[in-house]
């Protein structure tokens, strides 16, 4: 048994130590948003947050992970109440098929918390890691900057960072 | 959610027919008939004539909408969400034409058991065929339930509105829906000719409607088949062949047997499978048995870099599909060029999946597939089942873009729980199998030959394409790449041609442009050097940035601004529109040269029968290394009358930076052997970082006027136009794709 953190609640998990944690997210704790692409962290579906980064779960096995803080898309809102991110996603209908946004969101997720202010030039590098097929590109990023904003205007101090 | 144990054995017919449902009959419909003779005149040969869009097919209404006691509306489509937002559309119609709140209406997407038979969702032809029928069958059933409020009023049907869903009258009684309709069916022929709203009262058809799919897609919800999960449900994955035609040598089963969870390794001829409980015990069990497994491995492909004049050498069947010459010899100045286009993927992002249940005698299949009927047909000629047995449910996948490793998944997955009943299996592929087994879009060769007279004009226009089929869908077991490794293996049928006016290798092949002599002669090779299919436009893509290139280069001789050539061969007006709208939103006129920039332009209409699209690019072309970028991007799109234009915005935006990453990166690799292109570091696809600055889509919306497919149609123009502007940036024409930084930078010879 290992114990995982995962959006803030303890899970134990009955899973081999080597098991990437996607598996365990996606079959053990039935947990849909982080999605299986590429297996050998190239396309970013899988993207998580571990202690506040972006990483590919799909690569990473469960064993490194005790006493670490899990984060899935599942951990940002719901569909009544979705977060800053999932709510510009909808408000800017960045999505087609939209099989990898919420690998986008959590990418995403783990830079507006470092940097609420980032230029569209830094959205754009730090999502360069995830492939979308569809084309849904110039969304994603309008997405990501209104979310920006919004997180900008609900936060009460830190503004620093660089200008947009 | 989903019942699981929901016979299959169950047919349609007594699933529409439901419990003592009512038939109304045309002498309860007067309304509806009277409306049509007053309306539109409608003369007896007119009410007998053909059916708007798939109602030609299924022509009951209640194969398309239901109307329950409590109101509630259910619109069925044999149609498929498979991204492009095809689900919001078909509601914003119905609601429209029905009258009734967007959020009241449930839709039910292909589905074996449950939905008319709409073939395949490919070819752009959902809007034209299912939001079509949806739409005339909804206004059908307004009027016949404005006949039956008529009645039980006994007013005037002409005295009566419908709003939200109730039937009012001017005194103030109104009736809902499934008052009126009080759980009786109406199973009634839909008409010929039907009374639709005045698209100028439309209040939701024409709107942005936020899509019903998104909000579930980016919380977790349960949105695609590769999130299904059943209770009881196992893992299943395929050890695939390691090249085309590799034959299963020897196989040791004995560790991956006792690997923990493994429950069943199937083995049947040259096609291997696991089950386990878990889905990393599969995975890990089909590891161990790809390295137990040895396989005779023959050089079986072709010599890469040799595909274009192999295409040119295997025998071809020859067609004309257009010659109007009269004039032999017209023109003073001849031109030629070939273009040439390399295999290419559909790389959805999430390998294919499925998950079945065989369960007493029955089969059932939650697949992405693009088309469950025919896949029905396939799994059960597979299994030597009754199609009746069989039921197909589709939910949705990755995106696919025409025909990718969906059906294989489904066939997989039916083939591991046939062999082990009782639970559920789902199975999905690993990122090598998707890259290395999917039908590829195939590599084309055209050559296209043109005469201009003095005064610039067209006076000659000669073109060949040669293509491999662009269709393997199944329908025919053999068609599916598991079928063809059984021990008793099933073979693909020989390839046809898909006829005019829609075309395969040589859709889009004849210009839309007047052009006073042209033949146009299409060389279909059936012998697939590669296993090939639809991908996304399929030919058009080829043959769009063949003809939009060369007109180009006309352009170029003939001193002329290509914007202007295009109107100059031009009649059709609507496609004059989105030429000019393209180029002058772009600056076409005012634009100012840059070194290292470079402005491009292109047009087609999808099909020369679907949406038209016209689009500019400026390009920079960085001379060191011969990387090309798009800054910006203009198109114009005129779909015929727009139901969610934000939903064609979308399309065409994603089309255009498909295309790009296609035509900027992307072909497939091999060697005698093997595939080689195996995970996105072997098949680059674009990035974030080579994302345009901007790109802007203008709908030119035209209400009223037939709904005109989209989904494909910014594939060609958007090739055409990268490799226009890259020749107007380096003066450089670049006739084979993709534009690799490497091949522009041997172009360019720096």
């Amino acid at each position: 048994m290992i114990t995982l953190n995962v959006n803030g609640q303890p899970r134990q998990v009955d899973a081999d130590p080597a098991t990437p944690l996607l598996y365990v997210l996606r079959d053990h704790l039935e947990l849909n948003g982080a999605k299986f692409g590429c297996g050998v962290g190239q396309c970013g579906a899988c993207t998580v947050m571990v202690d506040g980064e972006a990483i590919f779960s799909c690569i990473t096995p469960v064993s490194v992970l005790r006493d670490r803080q899990i984060k899935t898309i599942e951990g940002l809102g719901t569909i009544d109440n979705p977060g800053p991110l999932q709510r510009a996603f909808i408000e800017e209908q960045a999505a087609q098929c939209g099989y990898c946004i919420a690998g986008m969101i959590m990418r995403a997720q783990a830079l507006l918390e470092k940097n609420p202010s980032a230029s569209e030039a830094e959205i754009r590098e730090t999502l360069s890691p995830n492939l979308c097929r569809c084309g849904t590109h110039m969304r994603i990023l309008r997405a990501v900057g209104r979310a920006a904003r919004a997180m900008q205007n609900t936060s009460t101090g830190n503004t620093k960072g660089s200008d947009p | 959610m989903i019942d699981p144990v929901a016979a299959a054995s169950v047919s349609r017919r007594h699933f529409l027919a439901g419990g003592g449902a009512l038939i109304v009959s045309f002498s309860l419909l007067p309304r509806l008939l009277c409306a049509q003779e007053n309306d539109r005149n409608a003369d007896a040969e007119q009410a007998k004539g053909p059916l708007p869009g798939s109602l030609k097919d299924e022509p009951m209404l209640d194969s398309w909408i239901r109307i329950d006691a409590d109101g509630s509306v259910i619109v069925f489509t044999g149609k498929a969400e498979l991204g492009q937002g095809i689900k919001t559309a078909f509601i914003q119609v119905a609601a429209e034409e029905l009258s009734v709140d967007f959020n009241r209406i449930n839709l039910i997407t292909a589905d074996t058991q449950r939905t008319p038979n709409e073939g395949y969702t490919a070819g752009s032809h959902s809007m034209q065929d299912s939001g079509t029928a949806i739409m005339n069958a909804a206004a059908q059933v307004r009027e016949i339930l404005v006949g039956l409020a008529a009645r039980r009023f006994d007013i005037s049907a002409d005295r009566l509105t419908v709003q939200n869903g109730e039937v009012r009258a001017e005194d103030g009684r109104r009736l809902g829906y499934g008052e009126l309709v009080g759980g009786q069916q109406l199973h009634v022929r839909a008409q010929a000719s039907s009374k639709l709203k005045d698209p100028r009262t439309h209040s939701i058809v024409g709107k942005p409607v936020e899509r019903v799919d998104i909000p579930g897609k980016v919380t977790g919800g349960v949105s695609y088949v590769q999130d299904l999960r059943l209770p009881g449900m196992v893992h299943a994955r395929v050890v695939r062949p390691p090249s085309p035609g590799a034959r299963l040598a020897m196989m040791d089963t004995g560790a991956a047997d006792k690997m923990p969870g493994v429950l069943k390794i199937i083995r049947d001829g040259n096609y291997i499978a696991v089950i386990a409980e878990r889905e990393f015990q599969a995975v890990t069990a089909m590891r161990a048995l790809a390295t137990a497994a040895s396989w005779e491995e023959r050089p079986t492909l072709p010599a890469q870099d040799d595909i274009y004049s192999l295409i040119q050498r295997l025998p071809s069947q020859d067609t004309a599909i257009l010659d109007t010459r009269t004039m032999l010899g017209a023109g003073t100045r001849t031109m030629e060029a070939t273009y040439r286009r390399p295999y290419q993927m559909h790389g959805s992002i999430g390998p294919s999946c499925a998950v079945a249940l065989f369960r007493d005698g029955a089969l059932t299949v939650w697949t992405h597939s693009q088309g469950v009927y025919p896949l029905r047909k396939a799994i059960a000629e597979m299994l030597r089942l009754p199609a009746e047995r069989v039921r197909c449910v589709h939910m949705e996948g990755s995106g696919c873009y025409g025909h990718n490793a969906a059906d294989d998944a489904g066939a997989d997955a039916a083939l591991i729980a046939n062999a082990f009943p009782g639970r559920p299996v789902r199975v999905q592929w690993m990122r090598e199998e998707e890259h290395t087994s999917e039908p590829y879009g195939p590599a084309m060769i055209t050559k296209a030959r043109a005469a201009l007279d003095g005064d610039g004009i067209v006076a000659d226009w000669q073109y060949e394409v040669w293509s491999n089929t662009h269709s393997t869908r199944p329908g025919p077991a053999g068609y599916l790449a598991s079928a063809q490794l059984l021990q008793t293996p099933f073979t693909p049928p020989p390839p046809t041609p898909i006829p005019q006016p829609e075309g395969g290798g040589d859709r889009n092949a004849i210009p839309l442009y007047k052009f006073r002599n042209a033949r146009i002669v299409h060389h279909f090779v059936p012998s697939m050097p590669l296993r090939v299919s639809a991908l996304r436009s399929l030919g058009a893509y080829m043959n769009i940035f063949s003809i939009e290139s060369f007109v180009d280069e006309l352009a170029k001789a003939a001193g002329a601004d290509p914007v202007e050539i295009r109107l100059r061969h031009m009649e059709d007006p609507r496609a004059r529109d989105v030429i000019r709208t393209a180029a002058e939103r772009f600056g076409w006129a005012a634009y100012q040269p840059r070194k290292g920039r470079g402005r491009g332009f292109a047009f087609a209409r999808y099909k020369n029968l679907g949406a038209y699209v016209a689009v500019a690019f400026e390009v920079e072309v960085e001379g060191e290394s011969g990387r090309v970028s798009v800054a910006r991007a203009m198109a114009a799109v005129d779909s015929g009358q727009a139901v969610n234009p934000d939903g064609i915005r979308n399309q065409i935006e994603g089309g255009i930076l498909q295309s790009l990453s296609w035509s900027l990166y992307e072909s497939v690799t091999f060697d005698s052997m093997r595939i080689t292109s195996r995970d996105w570091s072997s098949y680059p696809i674009l990035r974030f970082s080579a994302v345009p600055e901007r790109i802007d889509v203008h709908v030119i919306d035209r209400p009223g006027q037939p709904f005109l497919g989209t989904g494909e149609a910014a594939q060609g123009p958007t090739a055409a136009c990268l490799a226009n502007a890259v020749a107007d940036a380096t003066g450089v024409r670049i006739r084979e794709l993709p534009l690799t930084s490497k091949r522009v930078k041997a172009a360019i010879g720096v």
